[in-house]
């Protein structure tokens, strides 16, 4: 493996981070906010069906992204029904949702293009193109730090961009302003926030809403950043195990980062190699593309070390018995 | 005449099929510190939580400041000028006290310049009122009466000038009561007013101007402080004559019962909790423990009960007990005679959702009476847990209520029903009257006494010094995992009490409430 392998191996670890970056950050706020929520991995599914389809059919990217996030934003606002003005189970209505968004994807894919439940292919303006980053033509002959810059930073669509940039933009919101201070209360003590004179059902539908913001922007970057059409079950676990690291982040954005970087990095090495030739012995190729999931269920199951997921988590606001 | 600062009139909330209030009025004047006391789920809480626009009353009309009012939330609560602090706090707890403070109050939408100036003016009013706190601490770290200060302050920041107390020294020491009682005295000069809920009646004959007196959801009677007596308060309360002693016969003890050695108790955390504790107790005697809750008292219970593992050696009736092994189960102590009341009846002597009857029966559920082959009996496990629900005289006799739908009283004569019928040789207790109000005591207090003069040993863990002075036969203090000293009751006070249990040993000297302050804190007590 030479350098220049290193540098692809990163910058595809950047391009697969980022849907994980965007859904982890959308669990964040709603998780913070005290709303629990599994249903991220069918919120991206439904925003990579219809910014894909709308893509598709207008020929802009930007139709696409606006319709993939209107999607997940209705799914969002399902969720909030059901878990913050009904006070449902939060687990049950995130089982549904991402039931719900598996077969509905399939079948109105069906519907509409009859292609097998997929879209057709995008190309040209229904995709996401690539952006240069200032200089990067003239420093790829820097040694080292120019192919770095020049392959694995520069050159990806505009939605990776953003979602590095929604990083410090949310550790900014979360903990400089006067809205981050009361989602953070609301996640630990209704109780508090709501005899302080502030509104629980309102805070706590304004996070879901940016939830489902965030997994919009996730789902649109699969399907037509990533990947050129919209294929069943694209997401593949993504919302799962961007679960994953936001328990490893410990809900905090900074850390989520590190996390998704992680996962990404995993998966582009999955990705890149057949199987892993470690001189001793070799590593299958199953084995490989199994690691991601493997090294979620390890991280889970004790190296997180003491994470508190925010106190009132989970639990519907209920005062009166 | 100058109007009321509150009036309500004809209040009315119902929980499902609770009344918790019926067609309440009551007059508050302005720079009056206003009582009220009632039985528990008398609905005192409720009605105070309906003014603070925590609940929505279904009928009734508020007045503040005899202007007609809405209170919708708690929002408009605190811009009608009236500040609460509930029973059960409400502090986020991982947020500093500066955060908790500004939370809902902020100045713009950015921190920064809200969380500068919400500091200088905290800082003013810590030293207005006496109420000093770090502002940087965090609410985890505090100990419960620095909480409760972060309370007043939030109502006294959002410029309350109306503040109720939801039996604020529940969980207070003496001293730290005294303080709370010269703060209300200093608030109601400057022309506050000052609702003031508790089971206390002391507390009312000192600080209040009028006692309102809540029955059942009803308020039966308003009268001025100074025309009543503690004797008729009670009676007002409870609708009988009250004893408001503890009547009891010199102890006779004898042989004894539960010998602890040495015994030591590291918490999850790594924390020791509990550094070498011995303690006696003989057969017909009630050995009381008093101290600042977190100091270990919780740890000591938990460990005797089989709740908790520990080291060192403890014996009861000569008897070595296991305290790590297989042995070490509550199951197992049980058989070996000891009963337990746990602190908490909510989350450890109860199944909230599980019914009445089936709560008196457990632990008793494996007795050969009980079975019918490899079937329950549940018939005959409901009928003895009735007849301990009418002999405890639980209220309502219905065993077929959910433990959640009984008064905090009444749930702990659930617990006591079922402790206390085992006949146990030894009977641990904790906190047995915590927020029960006077007639539930009288009662609890008479089956504890009963049980020790038939001669058995009671270990009494209690915050309460009232409740250890007049029930124990011998007083342990502890602080910070020690035995800090041992004292007969008749040869203390509540002085001397309150500053062991501040670890100050030379209690003839006078000590100011800041260095008490600083001697808890130095010992992380009260924490938790
Ligand atoms: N949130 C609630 N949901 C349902 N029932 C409730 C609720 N709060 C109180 N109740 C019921 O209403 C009644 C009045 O309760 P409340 O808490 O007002 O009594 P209280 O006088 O404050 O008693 P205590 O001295 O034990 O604090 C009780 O029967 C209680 O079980
Ligand atoms: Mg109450």
């Amino acid at each position: 493996m030479n350098y220049l392998d290193l540098v692809q191996i990163l910058d595809s670890t950047i391009r697969l981070s980022t849907p994980l970056l965007f859904a982890c950050l959308a669990g964040l706020f709603s998780e913070r906010s005290g709303v629990f929520d599994i249903g991220l991995e069918g919120k991206i599914l439904i925003s990579a069906f219809f910014s894909a389809a709308v893509a598709a059919l207008t020929g802009s990217v930007w139709l696409g992204l606006g319709a993939g996030i209107a999607a997940s934003v209705v799914f969002a606002l399902i969720h909030g029904l059901a878990s913050i003005t009904f006070r449902g189970d939060q687990l049950i209505s995130g089982v549904a949702i991402n039931f719900l968004a598996a077969g509905m994807t399939v079948l109105i894919a069906q519907d509409w293009f009859a292609q097998g439940g997929r879209t057709p292919q995008l190309s040209g303006s229904a995709r996401f193109s690539s952006i240069d980053l200032p200089f990067a033509d003239a420093l790829r002959d820097v040694p080292l730090l120019g192919p770095l810059y020049a392959e694995a930073l520069s050159g990806h669509t505009i939605l990776v961009y953003a979602g590095l940039l929604a990083v410090p933009l949310t550790w900014y919101v979360l903990f400089r302003t006067r809205f981050g201070l009361r989602l953070r209360a609301v996640g630990e003590n209704p109780g508090a926030v709501d005899t302080a004179g502030v509104s629980v059902v309102r805070l706590r539908y304004a996070a879901v809403l940016i939830c489902g913001v965030l997994c919009g922007m996730a789902g649109s970057y699969l399907a037509t950043g990533l990947a050129a059409s919209f294929t069943q079950n694209m997401s593949a676990g993504r919302g799962f195990i961007a679960l994953a690291a936001l328990i490893f982040a410990k809900w905090r954005p900074w850390y989520a980062l590190g996390a998704c970087l992680l996962f990404g990095l995993l998966q582009a090495i999955s990705n890149r190699y057949s199987s892993i030739d470690l001189v001793v012995i070799e590593i299958p190729n199953a084995f490989v593309l199994a690691l991601p999931y493997i090294l979620t269920v390890v991280i889970l199951a004790g190296f997180v070390g003491k994470a508190t997921p925010p106190r009132a988590g989970g639990e519907p606001y209920v005062k009166e018995r | 005449m100058t109007a009321p600062a509150i009036e309500l009139k004809g209040i009315s909330k119902a929980f499902g099929p609770v009344q918790a209030n019926k067609d309440i009025a009551i007059r508050v004047m302005p720079g009056t510190i206003h009582g009220i006391i009632g039985e528990n789920g008398a609905g005192k809480s409720t009605l105070m939580s309906i003014l603070y626009g925590f609940y929505k009353a279904d009928k009734g009309e508020i007045f503040i400041r005899g202007q007609k009012t809405e209170i919708p939330d708690s929002q408009a609560a605190i811009a009608a000028g009236i500040g609460m602090v509930f029973q059960h706090f409400k502090l986020v707890q991982n947020f500093t006290v500066l955060e908790n403070i500004v939370l809902g109050a902020e100045e713009g939408a950015f921190l920064k310049t809200s969380l500068g100036k919400a500091r200088k003016l905290l800082k003013e009013l810590s030293e207005e009122y006496e109420l000093h706190v770090d502002p940087d601490a965090k609410i985890e770290d505090l100990g419960v009466g620095m909480q409760q200060r972060v309370e007043i302050l939030k109502a006294l920041y959002r410029r309350a000038d109306i503040l109720i107390l939801d039996e604020p020294t529940g969980v207070l020491t003496p001293a730290e009561a005294d303080h709370l009682f010269r703060i209300l005295e200093g608030l109601k000069r400057e022309g506050k007013t000052i609702i003031l809920i508790t089971h206390k009646l002391r507390e009312i004959m000192e600080t209040t101007d009028t006692v309102s007196v809540m029955r059942r959801g009803e308020m039966t009677a308003t009268v001025k402080t100074s025309e009543t007596s503690p004797q008729e308060l009670a009676e007002l309360m409870v609708g009988r004559e009250v004893l408001l002693r503890v009547e009891k016969k010199p102890a006779t003890p004898g042989d004894v019962v539960l010998e602890v050695e040495n015994l030591k108790v590291v918490d999850g955390s790594g924390v020791e909790r509990l550094r070498g504790i011995s303690l006696k107790v003989r057969a017909g005697e009630i050995l009381g423990i008093c101290g600042v809750a977190g100091n270990g008292q919780s740890e000591l219970l938990e460990v005797l009960g089989g709740m908790r593992v520990g080291t060192g050696k403890v014996t009861v009736n000569g008897q070595q007990i296991d305290l790590t092994g297989t042995k070490s189960d509550a199951r197992t102590r049980r058989k070996r005679g000891i009963a337990h009341v746990p602190e908490d009846r909510q989350t450890e002597g109860l199944i909230m959702d599980f019914f009445a009857w089936e709560n008196v029966g457990f632990g008793y559920h494996d007795d050969p009476r009980y079975q019918n082959g490899l079937m329950m009996d549940n018939n005959a496990l409901r009928e003895d847990a009735e007849a301990k629900i009418k002999k405890f005289d639980v209220r309502p006799a219905n065993c077929w209520l959910t433990a959640k739908n009984f008064s905090g009283g009444n749930q702990q004569k659930l617990v006591i029903a079922r402790e206390l019928e085992r006949n146990p040789d030894l009977l641990l207790v904790g906190q047995p009257t915590r927020g029960v109000d006077i007639g539930a005591i009288e009662f609890i207090h008479e089956q504890i006494v009963a049980l020790r003069d038939a001669g058995k040993a009671v270990l009494l863990v209690s915050v309460e010094l009232d409740e250890i002075l007049s029930l124990s036969d011998r007083i342990a203090v502890i602080f910070d995992g020690r035995i800090m000293g041992e004292r007969l009751p008749s040869e203390t006070d509540e002085r001397e009490l309150g500053l062991m249990m501040a670890g100050i040993t030379d209690t003839d000297k006078d000590h100011s409430v800041k260095d008490i302050e600083a001697n808890l804190a130095k010992a992380g007590g009260g924490s938790r």
